[in-house]
């Protein structure tokens, strides 16, 4: 049984757990448990690959993590705030529907799969297939921002929403890896540097930033700056290019009847 | 029945067990020693990779008094196959010592086969008469007590290093194995998960020819002609897991091909036409096109994550478009490779890098000086 | 160089010393075959044999025939394939199909025979003795402890969240999207009615069917279409498509034209844009992965039963074993006969094996490890009648999915154009006009009417076989006998040829 405590550093009714050697089920459900009684930040201390933290709940609350949260963090979540002050392994934000992720570290690969709203911010690199499947719906618009480097098909089948790649600390590596984009029919990806076109799926081009595509960067910046504590002093907003598909119906002639 | 019979259907039944699974490993580059118990620790965490269907490791470096001996771990279901298997060992072998496998009986291992060690070496005139080297000599050997003998199985051949595993959780089989009293400069983990059950204690991970042990993660579609391929330089899957043919590419490619092991990871999760074509590097792009050309049949496609321990180190690969996580982290001379970040920071709480290594690009750990 | 070197399939023809000129053929063609100046005119190349002009003539003046068009004859060249290459050398492109495997392919159902009760054991009477078709479908534990309180006995074994059917008959997934919203009512209405479940297929479920999602599997498919978390929970179990038995392997693409507004806010795409399913889950590479979806889906909803849908493909009895070590509560095969809206013909038709056989290996499988308590076996794609709900129980399922039948009842005439959009009776369309020719609730009472006929004609091969529940007639292979099936097949069906 992890051990509680309630908190009163904060005007939210607040709570921290010992995370440590507790099951993902245990875990999890003494977590819903806590929300049903009315607390709104959950501070996780010591949590080491325990899966599916935030997995479901609907409850806009807040859920902190000490230490690496287990694959797929915050899947199906419709409403939570989940801070990781440490990294993240695969599958964060898996099929997530609103709230808001947020990860000091690094994250894994297949990060926000299927995405619907909501945002995911991780400081530093993430892995490969992050928002592929993402898609927006209505007023719901998913974003996900990475402050480091990325690996191949990121946001591959894209069918809406936005990812954000910002090669913070880049060095020698490649800010992205290949087949940017592929099978890309929706929403638009925006890359801080240049990417070669061998690096991209065949269904999307670059295209420059129009002053909309600036104002939505630039929101989106300062709130992940906040979030993350990420120093984007160096960041212009003239170092971007934005990748979009230049038809929403890349398979329409591979048919006959 | 049981064992001799479950093997024999094994072998004669060409179905192929898929299987997937937790990995972790860690060596120190150093050669300082690393109790046993930590690499347990470290599976426990991702225990919900495997499903008690076979769990296992290996240790390096754990038998320095007999670090010229072959280690010959093998397991008996019957005692007419032990009889027989130690009438050959005894013909090609100089046997030093003799003893069973220490173990702890305790929950979650059953129906345990008689498990015992040899440590041995060729006899000169045996080699002689074949003219060949000792290392080729062990691997006949232990494919002919593997594919003759009857409940007999040889699951650990190389020199100062052991593998153990079992049908069981990973952890459980540490226990079993009483890994906490060996120490070792490097160590691999196994938890795994069969889709369907052997419940045959040689089918658990690591797979091991001589010093080469195997845990593995994913399915090799490539299997099939991996297997014809490596059958053509006197190679015998008759396990029926992909998992076999990753030992043998590394065995023939490494050691009777000498290749350098970053070399040979480029053949086995070689890179893409699209990306060889571009590289700027004449000489580069040459061996690439030369290793997929020569070696097309090894290209092992599919989603895999593996580690692979030899006698000098530990290597860490994924395929080529990393269908299966893999996580690095290194700490002073430590480095660590497992299929979860957890894992390894159960035993490294403060690494000082943590990185996920990019698709088919290998982690190698070696060793610096002797141990 | 001359028109379309694809000649007609059918000719339509008007008696028009009949036709009283009403029009209703126009309207009612979804393919656009009539035209109407002084009288009607047929354009036959566009008729598809839907027969809904036919059904729907006052004067009974229309007739479609099959082009009589004589091709000569090759044994290997039949016209079929002829045709084929004509078009793609025409158009390029994969031929596009619907509905399910057409090719003359073995079909081991009518080679399997029941037995039946004579002196030795006797035979029941169904209609005036019980006769129990109630299923469950969820993992169960391998054994109930009891415990002793009060001189009584009290239950000490948790048994775990399983789905109880008053009938081992279920409606198979089609989505909102590829079949019109009024056959998704019909269904559920139905589904209802009879103590059974629908399935959503990977659409969604659009809100007005909330209310009966007691009797609604809803799925999580790889384009995770209108998933999220109400959704999850909506349903009785949850399922993870893996595979479909009409296209395994390969992903799914609804086109933009479909997706008007009520789909769109179903599935949670915009209008108008392709609806693309990746062909697999990017989330599943592996089976503990699969593992992984199935405990995030079962902490999604308390712990709701989850069914893994595959195709039935070559090595199917390992891969549904590692789908049982991996969690899942119900396997979901679909057989290579399982129906699509939309499928490349030559996969429909050439990918896959066939149901009975991938049944009787899987339940094989699952008994020799110990484990075929821990899921139930759902067995779909080609089930097309009660002989064949019996076969398949026989030989091992909890239950079968029915899809085409329950099209068919609704007026499908197996055209397989659902591709198109253009369904003449309602069925696969999107287009309004066409949608609102399927009533729900007379497409609910035609369900209820062969689903009911079904489990009365099941009652009495049970009664035949003197068994009075459906569960013992399950996986009981020694009542079945094989009849010209070759020796193999026999063995791997593990059933007795006819006479031993
Ligand atoms: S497509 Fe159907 S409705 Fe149209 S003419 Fe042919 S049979 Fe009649
Ligand atoms: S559903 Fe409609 S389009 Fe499809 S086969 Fe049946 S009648 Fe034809």
């Amino acid at each position: 049984m992890p051990r509680a405590a309630t908190n009163d550093r904060t005007e939210l009714k607040s709570i921290t757990l010992d995370a440590g050697g507790v099951y993902y089920k245990d875990l999890n459900s003494q977590v819903r448990g806590l929300i049903d009684e009315g607390y709104e930040e959950i501070v996780l201390q010591g949590v080491n690959g325990q899966r599916y933290i935030g997995d479901g709940l609907t409850q806009k609350v807040k859920i902190i993590i000490e230490g690496v949260p287990g694959n797929d963090l915050g899947a199906f979540m419709d409403g939570p705030t989940v801070i990781v002050n440490d990294n993240a392994q695969d599958g964060v934000g898996n099929t997530m529907n609103s709230g808001k992720i947020v990860v000091k570290g690094h994250a894994g690969d297949v990060l926000g799969y299927g995405m619907r709203g909501g945002r995911v911010f991780v400081l530093g690199d993430v892995g490969y297939r992050i928002g592929i499947h993402m898609k927006s719906f209505k007023d719901q618009v998913p974003v996900i921002v990475a402050g480091g480097r990325a690996g191949d098909f990121f946001g591959e089948y894209m069918a809406g929403g936005v990812l954000v790649l910002l090669g913070l600390e880049l060095g020698d590596s490649p800010l992205v890896g290949s087949y940017v984009g592929t099978g890309m029919h929706g929403g638009a990806i925006f890359l801080r540097g240049e990417v070669c076109d061998h690096q991209l799926g065949s269904e999307v081009r670059v295209y420059p930033l129009e002053e909309e595509d600036r104002c939505q960067l630039e929101g989106l910046l300062a709130e992940f700056a906040e979030d993350t504590g990420a120093d984007l002093s160096g960041v212009s907003l003239d170092d971007f290019v934005k990748l979009q598909p230049f038809s929403h119906r890349p398979y329409g002639n591979m048919y006959c009847y | 029945m049981a064992f001799g019979d479950q093997y024999s259907r094994w072998r004669v039944d060409r179905s192929r067990v898929p299987a997937a699974c937790g990995l972790s490993g860690v060596i120190s580059e150093d050669g300082a020693m690393i109790g046993g118990d930590v690499i347990i620790e470290s599976m426990k965490v991702i225990h919900d990779r495997g499903n008690g269907l076979g769990g296992g490791f290996a240790g390096y470096g754990i038998y320095p008094r007999y670090r010229d001996h072959y280690a010959l771990h093998i397991m008996f279901e019957d005692p007419g196959g032990r009889a027989a298997c130690e009438e050959l060992l005894e013909a090609d072998l100089q046997v030093q010592e003799s003893e069973e496998i220490p173990t702890r009986p305790g929950p979650g291992i059953e129906d345990a086969p008689e498990l015992r060690r040899y440590f041995a070496v060729p006899r000169p005139e045996k080699l002689a008469a074949l003219a060949i080297g000792p290392d080729d000599f062990m691997v006949q050997l232990v494919m002919r007590i593997n594919t003759t003998v009857p409940g007999t199985f040889v699951f650990s051949s190389g020199k100062n290093m052991g593998v153990f595993k079992a049908v069981g959780f990973a952890e459980d089989v540490g226990e079993f194995y009483r890994l906490p009293d060996y120490s070792g400069y490097c160590w691999i983990g196994h938890g795994r998960f069969p889709t369907n059950t052997p419940g045959w204690w040689g089918g658990a991970h690591p797979f091991n020819i001589l010093d080469w042990a195997v845990v593995h993660n994913g399915e090799i579609s490539s299997y099939g002609i991996n297997k014809r391929y490596l059958e053509m330089f006197g190679y015998e899957c008759t396990l029926l897991t992909d998992t076999e043919v990753m030992a043998y590419l590394f065995d023939m490619l490494v050691r009777k091909h000498g290749l350098p092991l970053e070399v040979a990871c480029r053949v086995l999760a070689a890179p893409f036409w699209k990306d060889i074509d571009i590289e700027d590097d004449p000489a580069s792009r040459a061996l690439d096109e030369a290793l997929r050309v020569v070696y097309s049949s090894a290209l092992v496609n599919g989603p895999f994550a593996v580690i692979v321990g030899f006698s000098r180190g530990m290597v860490g690969l994924n395929d080529r478009i990393k269908l299966r996580p893999l996580v690095a982290a290194v700490k002073d001379d430590l480095l660590y490779i497992s299929s979860e970040e957890s894992a390894i920071r159960q035993i490294c709480p403060r690494p000082d890098r943590v990185w996920a290594p990019n698709a088919g690009q290998p982690v190698i750990g070696e060793l610096k000086g002797d141990v | 160089m001359a028109g379309n070197m694809v000649t007609s399939e059918f000719l339509v023809q008007v008696d028009h010393e009949r036709c009283r000129k009403c029009k209703r053929c126009t309207l009612n063609c979804g393919f656009g075959v009539f035209d109407f100046k002084d009288r009607v005119t047929a354009d036959t190349s566009k008729c598809v044999a839907c027969h809904r002009c036919v059904v729907f003539c006052p004067e009974e003046a229309i007739t479609v025939a099959r082009n009589p068009l004589a091709f000569r004859e090759h044994s290997s060249w039949d016209v079929d394939r002829r045709k084929a290459i004509w078009k793609q050398a025409q158009d390029s492109g994969m031929l596009l199909t619907g509905m399910g495997n057409d090719l003359p392919w073995l079909n081991v159902f009518d080679h399997l025979l029941i037995d039946a009760c004579q002196v030795t054991n006797p035979s029941i009477d169904p209609l005036r003795e019980p006769m129990e078709l109630r299923t469950y479908l969820g993992r169960r534990p391998d054994r109930v402890e009891v415990e002793r309180s009060d001189g009584g006995f009290k239950l000490d074994t948790e048994v775990g969240n399983i789905i109880k059917l008053d009938i081992p008959i279920m409606f198979s997934g089609m989505s909102y999207g590829s079949v019109s919203i009024n056959v998704h009512k019909s269904l559920a209405l139905a589904a209802q009615r009879l103590g059974t479940v629908m399935n959503t297929g990977e659409g969604g479920l659009h809100e007005e069917l909330y209310p009966y999602g007691d009797h609604i599997i809803v799925q999580c498919a790889s384009g995770r279409f209108g998933v999220h978390s109400e959704y999850l929970n909506k349903g009785v179990a949850v399922e993870i498509k893996v595979g479909q038995g009409a296209k395994p392997g390969i992903g799914g693409h609804l086109p933009g034209e479909k997706i008007g507004r009520e789909v769109s806010s179903t599935r949670m795409i915009p209008v108008g844009t392709d609806a693309l399913s990746p062909a697999p889950h990017h989330d599943i590479y592996s089976i503990e992965d699969l593992r992984q979806l199935i405990y995030a889906l079962k902490e999604a909803t308390g712990y709701k039963p989850v069914s893994v849908k595959i195709a039935t493909v070559h090595n199917v009895a390992a891969i549904a074993s590692g789908i049982a070590r991996a969690g899942a509560d119900i396997i979901y095969l679909d057989g290579f006969r399982g129906g699509t809206g939309a499928s490349p013909a030559v996969v429909r038709d050439h990918v896959g094996i066939p149901l009975e056989i991938a049944l009787a290996v899987v339940d094989q499988q699952l008994r020799s490890e110990g484990i075929r308590n821990w899921v139930s076996i759902i067995a779909a794609g080609g089930i097309r009648s009660s002989a064949d709900v019996a076969k398949a129980i026989a030989l091992g399922a909890d239950a079968v999915g029915v899809g085409t039948a329950a099209l068919i009842a609704l007026g499908c005439r197996l055209c397989q154009k659902c591709y198109t959009g253009n369904c003449s009776w309602g069925i696969a369309t999107q287009r309004p006009e066409l949608v609102g020719r399927l009533d729900p609730d007379w497409g609910a009472e035609r369900l209820v009417n062969l689903i009911n006929a079904w489990s009365l004609e099941l009652k009495e091969i049970l009664g035949a076989l003197g068994v009075n529940a459906v569960e013992s007639l399950r996986g009981n292979r020694e009542r079945l006998r094989s009849l010209g099936l070759d020796e193999m097949t026999t063995e791997i069906l593990d059933v007795k040829p006819a006479g031993r």
